[in-house]
C-alpha cells in the first residue's frame, strides 16, 4: 500500500497566507486558475516541442498492482505501460489505454469521464487528483500512478471507501426543518446570498481526495475529516434549515473527533478538484461554535 | 439469497425517487446498484427541470410543447402525467433542501429553454443533476433504505410461460464485484429497473462509461419488448474532443452558434428562423452537421459557441461549471473565446415498454427514467424534460410497486389493442447466436415456486461466471468498439438505407465474436474484465434492436432522419416501433401512437421553430 505523507506543507503555508488576506477569495481563485491554465500552456507547449523534437510520441506510466486474489499480485508492485500520447489525453484516457490493449485486468474506479461522479480519484505523481480531468501533457514522466493513500487498498487502484461513507454519514447528511411553507406549491425562500455562500460546499463529490491528503485523518481514524465537516457546513450555513437543527449539527461537529482537530494545513484545499475552500468552512464553523458556546455563557 | 418487497435495479435519479416512494408507501425496499448512488450519471445532467410553476404557465402549455418536441410520438396520458406532476416533485425537491437557483425574492429561478414556449427550466446553475441526485441520496441515508452499492444485476428472474404477458418476475440475481460472489435478491412486491441510459452503444457520447443499458437488455431478454429504440438524440453542444456535454443553458441564457465564417447559421442558412439556437436539440444537431458537411465547420469538424457576451458575471452565476468543463476538457477559456462544439450522443427517448405507472407487460417488472419508454418524448426529448421524467416516474413506479392503488392504465403493454406486425423483411439474420438454453424466457427458469426459480437462475449465474472465467478467447473491448464505431459510422444524425444494412451485418459479425469472449482476469476481487464483458453483451443486443426500427422506419421523424424519405409521414407512421426478443428470434412489430390527451386531442402539426 502507498503511504506516502505528500510534501505540501510549504505550498500549503503559501496557500494559507492567501486565502486568509485575499478580500475577495472567488476572485483570487479565479485568478489563480488563470495563472496556473497560463502557466500550464506554456508548460504543455514547451513540453510538446521537446517531445517532437525527441520523436518520442508515448508516454511511460509506472502503476500500481496488487491483488489477494491472484498470485504473482499479492506483492504490490509497479507495472509499466507505454501509451501513445495523443492531445489532450487524460490520465483516465491513457488507464483505459493500457487496460483496453495490453492488460484487461488493470483496475481502477471511472464511470462520467468528466469530474463529477468522484470515482477516479488516484495518487498521480505524488498527488491527489482526479484521473479524467489530470492532463498527461502536464504532467512529468514516467508517471506514478497509485491508488490513494490512507486508505485500503482493494485491488490495483481501486480502495475500500466503506470508512469515507461512514464518515460523510455521521454528520446528519441531510435537510432538516421544523417548518415549511403554507400552501401545497410553495417553495421556502432562500437568498441568492445565502445560497451563494452554501454552493462551494454543496459541489462536493465524495471522491474522498480530501481526506486521503488529510494527516490528521491518517492519524485519528475517527476524525469526520474534510469532506464531512464540509457537508455539516453545507447544511448548517442554509438558511433554510432552522436555529435549533443549526444548534444540533455544531453539536455534531464539535465532537471530540469533529472540527477542533483540524490544524489548518490546507492539504485538502490544495487537491479538491472541485475547488471547495474546505479548510475555510473548517474554520467558519469552529468560530460558530465558539460564538454559540459564548452565548450559552 | 436476499429478500425485500421492492427491489430497485440502479441508483440514480429515477430509482432513488421510486426507492423513498416505495417506502413511503410502507415498503421495505433495497437498491442494487453497480456504483454508489453519488457516482450515478444523473449528476452529470446540467440545464435544467421543466416545471410550470407560475401562474402565467400551465401544465397544458408544457405537455403541448412536450408533444410538438415529440413530434407527435408522445403518448397523452404520460406526457400529460408528467407535466402536472413535475411542479409538485420539483417543490418536493426544494423542500428536501435542494439548492436551486434563486430569484431576487428568494423564489426558484426559471429559464428559457429549446422547444418551450414559457421559461419553465427550474435550475441549480449548470449542475442541476449533481444537485438533485446528492439531494435524493441524503433521503434515502435520512430513511436507512438498504443500498447493496457495487452489485452488478446480471439478469431478471422471471416464470417461463410462451406468452411474455402472461409472465411473473421474483427478482434479480447479481454479481458482489467487491466479493465476486453471485446472489439472489427475491422482490416479493416487486422489480424496479431503473438503469440509465445506453450511450455506450455509440462511441461519442456524454453518457458514462457505466452507460451500457443493462436494464433495457435484461428486460429485453426477458420477454419485454423494446419500444422506439431508433429515436437517439444528438445533443448539439458536446465538447468534440471527449463528448463531454455543454448544457443547453448556454443556449438557454443567450449563447450563439457560428460557423467558420462566421455566420449566425441557426439565422442565416434558414434552419431556425424564429427561435434560433433554442429550436428542439434535432433541429441544432442537423444544422450544424450540415453546415460541417457543405464546408463551413471549423477543421472540418465542429462550430462555435459562443457566451462571451453574456458577460463575467451572468457566467459565473449561472454557467460557471461550463467553464471547468470547457478549460478542464478542451483547453478553451469560455469567458475570452467561443467554444468548440458539435453534436454527441446524449438520450435514448426510447427503451423498456411500459404504461403512465411505469409497469411492463410482466408482471411485478417495472421501469423509470432513461431505460424506460411511456412514451413521454417520442421521437425527440426536450431539453429540461429528463429530470422531471425521473422523479416523476420513478415515484409512479416506487408507488405502484409497493402496492399503492392507482387505478386502471390508459397506456396498453405488450400485443394487445391495435397492434400489427411489421412487413419489413431483413436481410441479416438478427438474434440470438447458437444454443439458447431451456428456458423460452432469457433469464427465466423451469421451477415450481418463486424460491425455487431463483436458486435455479443463481445457479446458471454462477456457471455463467465460471465458464467466462476459466475458458481462453477474445478480449470484449475489441467486440464492444467494432459495435460504437459501426453505430456511429452508421446508425448516427443522418441515416441512409445502405449504412444502415451495414450496420446489422457487422453487428451480426460482433455477435458471432462475442460467442468466443472469454475474461483473462482470474480474480474475484474487484474483476472489472467480467463485468465489461457481461456489458458488452447489453450493448450488443440494444444496438442490434435500434438498428432494426431505424432500418424499417421509412420515414423522418424527430431525431430520426431518412435520406429516403425526408419529410414526416403521419398516414403510416404515427406509430411506435417495438422489437420483441421472442427468445432469440427478435421480431418487429407496432402500436399507435396515443395522441388523445385528457381534455383535448393533440392533432399533428408541422413542426417549425
Amino acid at each position: 500500500m502507498s503511504t506516502q505523507i505528500p510534501k505540501q506543507t510549504e505550498k500549503a503555508e503559501e496557500t494559507a497566507e492567501t486565502e486568509t488576506e485575499a478580500p475577495s477569495k472567488g476572485d483570487e481563485r479565479r485568478a489563480e486558475k488563470r495563472r496556473r491554465a497560463d502557466e500550464r500552456r506554456r508548460q504543455r507547449e514547451a513540453e510538446e516541442a521537446e517531445k517532437a523534437a525527441a520523436d518520442e510520441n508515448t508516454v511511460e506510466l509506472r502503476v500500481f498492482r496488487y491483488d489477494p486474489d491472484v498470485e504473482g499480485k499479492q506483492e504490490p508492485r509497479f507495472d509499466t505501460f507505454h501509451v501513445p500520447f495523443e492531445k489532450g489525453m487524460t490520465v483516465l484516457d491513457a488507464l483505459m489505454y493500457a487496460r483496453d490493449t495490453y492488460d484487461s485486468s488493470l483496475t481502477f474506479r471511472h464511470s462520467c469521464r468528466q469530474a463529477v461522479c468522484g470515482s477516479d480519484a488516484m495518487f498521480v505523481n505524488g498527488g491527489q487528483k482526479l484521473a479524467c480531468k489530470t492532463q498527461i501533457g502536464e504532467l512529468e514522466e514516467p508517471i506514478r500512478v497509485e491508488p490513494l493513500p490512507h486508505a485500503e487498498v482493494t485491488k490495483d487502484l481501486v480502495v475500500d471507501m466503506e470508512h469515507f461513507y461512514d464518515q460523510m454519514e455521521a454528520v446528519e447528511p441531510y435537510f432538516q426543518t421544523n417548518e415549511y411553507p403554507e400552501g401545497e406549491l410553495e417553495e421556502q425562500r432562500q437568498t441568492r446570498e445565502n445560497r451563494e455562500k452554501i454552493k462551494m460546499s454543496t459541489r462536493c463529490i465524495w471522491c474522498s481526495a480530501c481526506m486521503s491528503s488529510c494527516n490528521i485523518a491518517a492519524g485519528d481514524n475517527e476524525y469526520l475529516g474534510p469532506a464531512a465537516i464540509n457537508k455539516a457546513y453545507r447544511f448548517a450555513m442554509d438558511e433554510r434549515e432552522g436555529e435549533d437543527i443549526k444548534q444540533k449539527r455544531l453539536e455534531i461537529i464539535e465532537q471530540e473527533h469533529g472540527v477542533w482537530r483540524c490544524q489548518t494545513q490546507f492539504s485538502c484545499t490544495e487537491v479538491c478538484p472541485k475547488d471547495i475552500p474546505l479548510t475555510e468552512h473548517i474554520q467558519e464553523l469552529k468560530r460558530e461554535a465558539v460564538k454559540n458556546n459564548l452565548k450559552f455563557w | 439469497m436476499h429478500e425485500h418487497d421492492v427491489v430497485v435495479v440502479g441508483a440514480g435519479g429515477a430509482g432513488l425517487r421510486a426507492a423513498i416512494a416505495a417506502q413511503e408507501e410502507g415498503a421495505d425496499v433495497a437498491i442494487v446498484s453497480k456504483l454508489h448512488p453519488v457516482r450515478s450519471h444523473t449528476g452529470a445532467a446540467e440545464g435544467g427541470i421543466n416545471a410550470a410553476l407560475r401562474d402565467a404557465d400551465s401544465w397544458e402549455d408544457h405537455a403541448y410543447d412536450t408533444m410538438k418536441g415529440s413530434d407527435y410520438l408522445g403518448d397523452a396520458p404520460a406526457v400529460e402525467a408528467l407535466c402536472k406532476e413535475s411542479p409538485e416533485e420539483v417543490i418536493q425537491l426544494e423542500h428536501w433542501g435542494m439548492p436551486f437557483s434563486r430569484e431576487e425574492d428568494g423564489r426558484v429561478s426559471q429559464r428559457p429553454f429549446g422547444g418551450l414556449s414559457f421559461p419553465r427550466t427550474t435550475y441549480a446553475g449548470a449542475e442541476t443533476g449533481h444537485q438533485m441526485l446528492h439531494t435524493m441520496y441524503e433521503q434515502v441515508v435520512k430513511r436507512g433504505i438498504t443500498v447493496y452499492d457495487e452489485w452488478h444485476v446480471m439478469d431478471l428472474v422471471v416464470t417461463d410461460e410462451d406468452d411474455p404477458a402472461d409472465r411473473t418476475c421474483h427478482g434479480v440475481v447479481a454479481y458482489d464485484i467487491q466479493r465476486g460472489e453471485v446472489d439472489g435478491f427475491r422482490a416479493t412486491g416487486g422489480v424496479i429497473l431503473a438503469t440509465g441510459g445506453m450511450g455506450q452503444v455509440f462511441d461519442h457520447t456524454t453518457n458514462a462509461v457505466a452507460n451500457t443499458g443493462d436494464g433495457v437488455a435484461m428486460a429485453y431478454r426477458a420477454g419485454v419488448p423494446m419500444e422506439d429504440m431508433e429515436f437517439i438524440q444528438f445533443h448539439p453542444t458536446t465538447l468534440p474532443s471527449t463528448g463531454v456535454l455543454i448544457s443547453e443553458g448556454v443556449r438557454g441564457e443567450g449563447g450563439i452558434l457560428y460557423n467558420e465564417k462566421g455566420e449566425r447559421f441557426m439565422f442565416e442558412h434558414g434552419y431556425a428562423n424564429n427561435d434560433g439556437e433554442l429550436a428542439s436539440r434535432d433541429v441544432v444537431s442537423r444544422a450544424e452537421l450540415t453546415e460541417v458537411n457543405e464546408g463551413r465547420g471549423i477543421e472540418d469538424e465542429y462550430v462555435h459557441l459562443d457566451m462571451r457576451h453574456l458577460g463575467e458575471e451572468r457566467i459565473l452565476d449561472r454557467l460557471e461549471n461550463i467553464l471547468h468543463l470547457a478549460e478542464d476538457f478542451e483547453g478553451a477559456d469560455g469567458l475570452t473565446e467561443p467554444m468548440p462544439v458539435k453534436p454527441g450522443q446524449h438520450y435514448a427517448m426510447g427503451g423498456i415498454e411500459t404504461n403512465e405507472h411505469g409497469e411492463t407487460v410482466i408482471e411485478g417488472l417495472y421501469a423509470a427514467g432513461e431505460c424506460a419508454c411511456a412514451s413521454v418524448h417520442g421521437a425527440n426529448r426536450l431539453g429540461g424534460n429528463a429530470l422531471p421524467e425521473l422523479i416523476v416516474f420513478g415515484k409512479r413506479a416506487g408507488h405502484h410497486a409497493a402496492g399503492k392503488e392507482m387505478g386502471e392504465a390508459e397506456i396498453p403493454t405488450g400485443r394487445t389493442g391495435d397492434w400489427e406486425p411489421a412487413e419489413y423483411e431483413f436481410e441479416v439474420d438478427v438474434g440470438a447466436v447458437g444454443d439458447r438454453g431451456p428456458a423460452a424466457a432469457d433469464g427465466g427458469a423451469v421451477a415450481a415456486d418463486a424460491e425455487g426459480l431463483l436458486e435455479a437462475e443463481i445457479e446458471r449465474a454462477r456457471e455463467r461466471v465460471e465458464d467466462l472465467l476459466s475458458r481462453k478467447g477474445r478480449n470484449h473491448a475489441e467486440i464492444r468498439s467494432a459495435v460504437q464505431e459501426t453505430m456511429t459510422a452508421n446508425v448516427n444524425v443522418f441515416r441512409e438505407e445502405e449504412g444502415l444494412k451495414q450496420s446489422l451485418e457487422d453487428l451480426r459479425e460482433a455477435r458471432e465474436a462475442y460467442t468466443e469472449v472469454a475474461v483473462s482476469d482470474p480474480s474475484r476481487t474487484f474483476n472489472t474484465d467480467l463485468i465489461h464483458t457481461m456489458e458488452t453483451r447489453n450493448i450488443l443486443d440494444i444496438a442490434e434492436a435500434l438498428a432494426m426500427g431505424a432500418l424499417a422506419r421509412r420515414e423522418f421523424r424527430g431525431a430520426h432522419w431518412r435520406k429516403e424519405r425526408q419529410e414526416r409521414d403521419d398516414e403510416n407512421w404515427l406509430k411506435h416501433t417495438l422489437v420483441s426478443w421472442n427468445d432469440g428470434e427478435p421480431e418487429l412489430w407496432y402500436k399507435p401512437a396515443i395522441l388523445e390527451g385528457e381534455a383535448k386531442t393533440y392533432e399533428p402539426k408541422v413542426r417549425s421553430y
